[in-house]
């Protein structure tokens, strides 16, 4: 009988640590990632609740509000057609988030899809998939997503949709390198010598140990879809009326209005820019917690 | 059963002075932590030994038992942080290096003290050529022009029996065999004539005629210049091959050291006990069974983390003779038989005493 | 006698060197040249040899983890060489691997039981708790706690990740298992505790190895027969004690002679043997072995050597003997 190598008394190799310890070990190294995550905390809450801490319509208009200024009752004023600002964002809030949420959800999506299949399938599949992605990485993003949008018309859904699709080359890039390198991993070929379908060990086994970069790559591209929706809908090809939006109450506002009225630039122009840095504080904390064990 | 340095004719390794002279290199109760989240672990923990002009000194253990940190103690090239030298000295010729400054530390590495590692391929740069490397080190420590440097590295690669040198010199890592790296490597570490090598598994990753190869040149240069050598290993044939004396580490502290032939012979510690009736020694070929399909003796269990290591001795629960003496208060490191030390109680008991 | 569980024929591997995806650079890498051998249930072939010999690739070849060339493979009687994959999955069961690093060769995202259980539940062997059973079953053979069956292969030690390795590749009851340098990463003291342990399923299970492995001392305590191999192909083909104590070939003498041994008091040999192993890209005409023989004749040069059993039960692929 084979004898058992655990020793009592003495550990096996890491001692299984706490998870919140662990969280606050980080927390205390990286503070400002600490402070994105608060940033992104609380666009959230105000995306969830916002119902509970507004108190007007954000898309009703009132002509006798026109341009008030910001006082007690309208903290960040009202802009020309009397809408609260206030209200307008933190209802645009829910909008950035559900197209940045979507549009990275998506695209993270397609493009782990993508890369699997070009990685381990490889071969001509794997060229031409590359080709493609090659071609859409190389239109710049908000490039991409105008000429998408234009196609697509204005919409909220179509939004996501265009901003989705030029986040698919970095995800795919980084998934179709990780499956090459796990493709040829003696636990792959363990699997094969077992008899599973290559499909199956695709998806069981490669994929899965694929995934830990996504996390990473998903906050950083946040911001530069929120941004991107932000561009879209200053430029009218994004969310339409009467979805709230940043960047389209920055068109609506800016020219005209900017020096008779600027709070009617400054809060959305903050907000966006708030949103933005959050996430990518968060993201880069993350990706320094994150990366060194990335490289195994 | 002991030979004199006559007797060790083939390739054996240069008999070491110790008689008259004063060690070349003296450790210290060395120690050096390492401060990691979990805790903090004693990599090297109260480490002596001294080591003699010409002398052939292995340090013997497994993973983790502190040999490699020992070295890079040695030559101060523990990462810092997370490693600390925590205490002790270590002299060169009387100098303690640790309290020299980085500056100077780096006048002694490469001239007086160098070291080759187990992987010749990220030990040398891929972007130089093997003759140049080895010149880097030639011009850093010595007063030549860049030719003379540039003939002294040739003189070197001819040293280590590479073939056609000329060219070799010429060439990238890449382009050479893991056998000829290792060469260039030990050519490299030896240019400046330092007084002591330290190889750190110089052979571990090579193939079985390649290794022999490699061992022959490192003891025939060390013949020919006069070289004390550190040998880092796990491998216990090697040791036999090569070593005078031997040290054996476990858990970051030494547990037995003794001549080589002593070591094999009457081993006074239960680790090294364990270690040697565990590994299969060629017994066949050496015609000293007929058979060898038996279980080989295990050392059940395995090294503790070196966070979290017992009171008492650290061999104690892997131990099959331990007593409660044993699991309460670390052994005294003493002379158990002449020139022969152990840390352990029962020594005498289990293995003989002197007349053992 | 047991059965023979593996018989090898003639087996080869060619690697075509491609310069881009669609020229052929011209390149052939004979990686396994003609090799061919058989073992029994119950025993053990060590096959050695040095980098590039091939002898990694022979292994792979055996399971069809990379495609023979030439020659055939029969697993227990039964031809599996030019079998599709799909006709192939039954015989999967009776032929397993174990891998030389324990790190890599365990899905680091899957815990150990469900690493061990992977088989039973591809093969559809059996379902819900029967296979928590078996596992634990297979958990207890190996030396492993049942608790450890939830735990992650990182929570292991790389004596224990070779445990798991070995359990899952006793899941299936194979015939046949080859262990590629199954305790060459391992810790000195804890390769005892590995091979015993196969040691021990061989005995009680019948078991037939191919152990591969580059460390003489370890083949010649497990083995029954060795295979000693040469770019590509076997120069030195019999039983353990005549290969350790009368070899033929000059290459295994060489290699013999190389092998440091743990006792002080042998002295240390005249190695003649120097040189580079050559690649097997372009290997040497005639006998592969020439340029680095110190016996060696012109007609060496010229001609191959033929693998013949030159004394009863001895096989040598020289010209010499």
């Amino acid at each position: 009988m084979a004898s058992i190598d655990i020793v009592p008394g003495s550990t096996a190799s890491v001692r299984a640590d706490g998870v919140w310890s662990k969280i606050r070990d980080h927390a205390m190294t990286h503070p400002l990632g600490v402070v994105g995550a608060a940033i992104m905390l609380v666009f959230v809450f105000a995306a969830i609740f916002a119902n509970f801490i507004t108190s007007y319509d954000p898309i009703k208009t009132n002509s006798l509000l026109s341009l008030a200024r910001p006082s007690e009752s309208h903290w960040l004023g009202a802009d020309q057609m009397g809408r609260d600002i206030y209200s307008r964002i933190i209802y645009g809030a829910r909008i950035s988030l559900a197209v940045g949420l979507g549009s990275t959800s998506l695209g993270c999506a397609l493009g782990v899809v993508l890369g699997l299949t070009s990685g381990y399938i490889g071969g001509w599949v794997d060229l031409m998939i590359q080709r493609i992605v090659d071609v859409l990485q190389a239109i710049p993003l908000l490039v991409l997503a105008l000429v998408m949008a234009a196609a697509l018309g204005p919409a909220l859904d179509n939004t996501i949709v265009a901003i989705a699709i030029p986040l698919i080359p970095y995800t795919a890039r980084v998934i179709r390198s990780n499956t090459l390198s796990l493709r040829e991993q003696p636990f792959v070929e363990a699997a094969r010598a077992v008899g599973m379908s290559e499909f199956r060990i695709a998806v069981r086994h490669v994929l899965p140990n694929t995934l830990a970069p996504l996390i990473v790559i998903a906050t950083a591209q946040l911001g530069a879809a929120i941004l991107t929706e932000a561009s879209l809908s200053f430029l009218g090809l994004g969310v339409p009326e009467p979805h709230p939006s940043w960047g389209r109450m920055l068109s609506e506002s800016a020219a005209e209005y900017v020096r008779t009225a600027p709070w009617l630039v400054i809060f959305p122009g903050a907000a966006i820019s708030l949103a933005v840095f959050g996430t990518n504080l968060f993201g880069d904390a993350l990706r320094d917690i994150l990366d060194p064990r990335l490289r195994n | 059963m002991t030979m004199t340095a006559s007797e060790r004719e083939t390739g054996q390794s240069a008999p070491a002075d110790i008689s008259n002279n004063p060690p070349v290199l003296t450790v210290d109760g060395l120690r050096t932590y390492f401060d990691l989240r979990h805790g903090v672990v004693k990599a090297v923990d109260d480490v002596s030994f001294s080591l003699a002009p010409r002398e052939t000194l292995a340090i013997v253990g497994e993973s983790g038992c502190g040999k490699s940190i020992t070295a890079l103690s040695v030559m101060r090239l523990v990462p810092d942080p997370p490693g600390r030298i925590a205490g002790g000295t270590v002299r060169l010729d009387g100098v303690n290096l640790l309290t020299l400054s980085e500056e100077a530390m780096r006048g002694v590495r490469g001239k007086d003290i160098a070291m080759i590692f187990q992987e010749p391929m990220t030990s040398l740069n891929p972007v130089l050529t093997i003759g140049s490397q080895i010149a880097e080190v030639l011009l850093l420590h010595e007063p030549l022009s860049r030719r003379q440097a540039w003939d002294k590295s040739i003189d070197m690669l001819k040293l280590v029996r590479i073939p056609e040198p000329e060219q070799r010199a010429k060439e990238y890592p890449h382009q050479l065999s893991g056998g000829m790296r290792q060469r260039a490597m030990v050519a490299m570490a030896l240019a400046c004539n330092p007084k002591i090598l330290i190889a750190d598994e110089p052979t571990t990753a090579l193939d079985v005629t390649i290794q022999a190869q490699i061992i022959d040149i490192i003891l025939d240069l060390q013949r020919k210049l006069g070289t004390a050598v550190i040998l880092i290993t796990h491998d216990l044939g090697v040791v036999a091959e090569t070593a005078q004396r031997v040290i054996v580490m476990y858990a970051g502290r030494k547990v037995e050291e003794a001549l080589v032939e002593e070591l094999f012979a009457r081993p006074q510690h239960p680790y090294t006990h364990g270690l040697m009736a565990s590994i299969p020694r060629l017994a066949l070929m050496r015609g000293e069974q007929e058979d060898t399909t038996g279980r080989l003796q295990e050392i059940p269990g395995m090294v503790p983390a070196l966070t979290d290591l017992p009171e008492g001795c650290v061999f104690a629960p892997r131990c099959a003779y331990a007593e409660n003496r044993c699991r309460q208060t670390y052994p005294v490191y003493e002379e158990k038989r002449p020139r022969h030390w152990a840390a352990c109680w029962r020594s005498a008991e289990l293995f003989g005493g002197p007349d053992g | 006698m047991g059965k023979v569980a593996l018989e090898v024929r003639d087996l080869k591997k060619h690697f075509l060197m491609r310069k881009g995806l669609l020229q052929y650079a011209g390149g052939t890498v004979f990686a396994v040249d003609g090799v061919s051998f058989a073992i029994r249930a119950g025993e053990t072939l060590g096959l050695v040899g040095e980098s590039g010999c091939g002898k990694s690739t022979v292994g792979r070849t055996i399971l069809r983890l990379i495609e023979p060339t030439a020659g055939s493979i029969r697993v227990d009687g039964s031809d599996i060489t030019r079998l599709s994959k799909t006709e192939l999955r039954p015989y999967r069961r009776q032929m397993q691997i174990i891998f030389q690093d324990p790190f890599s060769s365990l899905d680091p995202r899957m815990s150990a039981g469900d690493i061990v259980a992977e088989p039973l539940r591809v093969h559809g062997i059996a379902r819900g708790a029967a296979v928590r059973e078996r596992v634990a079953g297979l958990f207890e053979r190996v030396g492993l706690r049942n608790a450890q069956m939830n735990s992650y292969p990182h929570q292991f030690s790389g004596g224990q990740r070779q445990r798991i390795g070995i359990a899952r590749a006793l899941a299936l009851q194979p015939k046949l298992i080859i262990g590629d340098e199954p305790v060459s990463a391992l810790d000195v003291s804890i390769q005892a505790q590995v091979l015993n342990l196969m040691m021990d399923l061989q005995r009680d299970l019948g078991l037939a190895y191919l152990f591969i492995s580059h460390n003489l001392a370890v083949v010649e305590h497990i083995s029954h027969h060795i295979a000693v191999m040469y770019l590509g192909r076997i120069v030195e083909y019999t039983d353990k004690r005549t290969l350790f104590t009368q070899p033929l070939h000059p290459y295994t003498e060489q290699l013999l002679l190389a092998v440091p041994v743990p006792d002080p008091r042998v002295k240390r040999q005249k190695r003649v043997l120097q040189g580079d192993v050559p690649s097997p890209i372009n290997p040497p005409p005639g006998c592969h072995f020439h340029t680095r023989c110190p016996y060696a004749v012109e007609r060496c040069r010229l001609e191959s050597p033929v693998l013949r059993e030159v004394k009863p039960g001895q096989m040598v692929a020289c010209h010499l003997r």
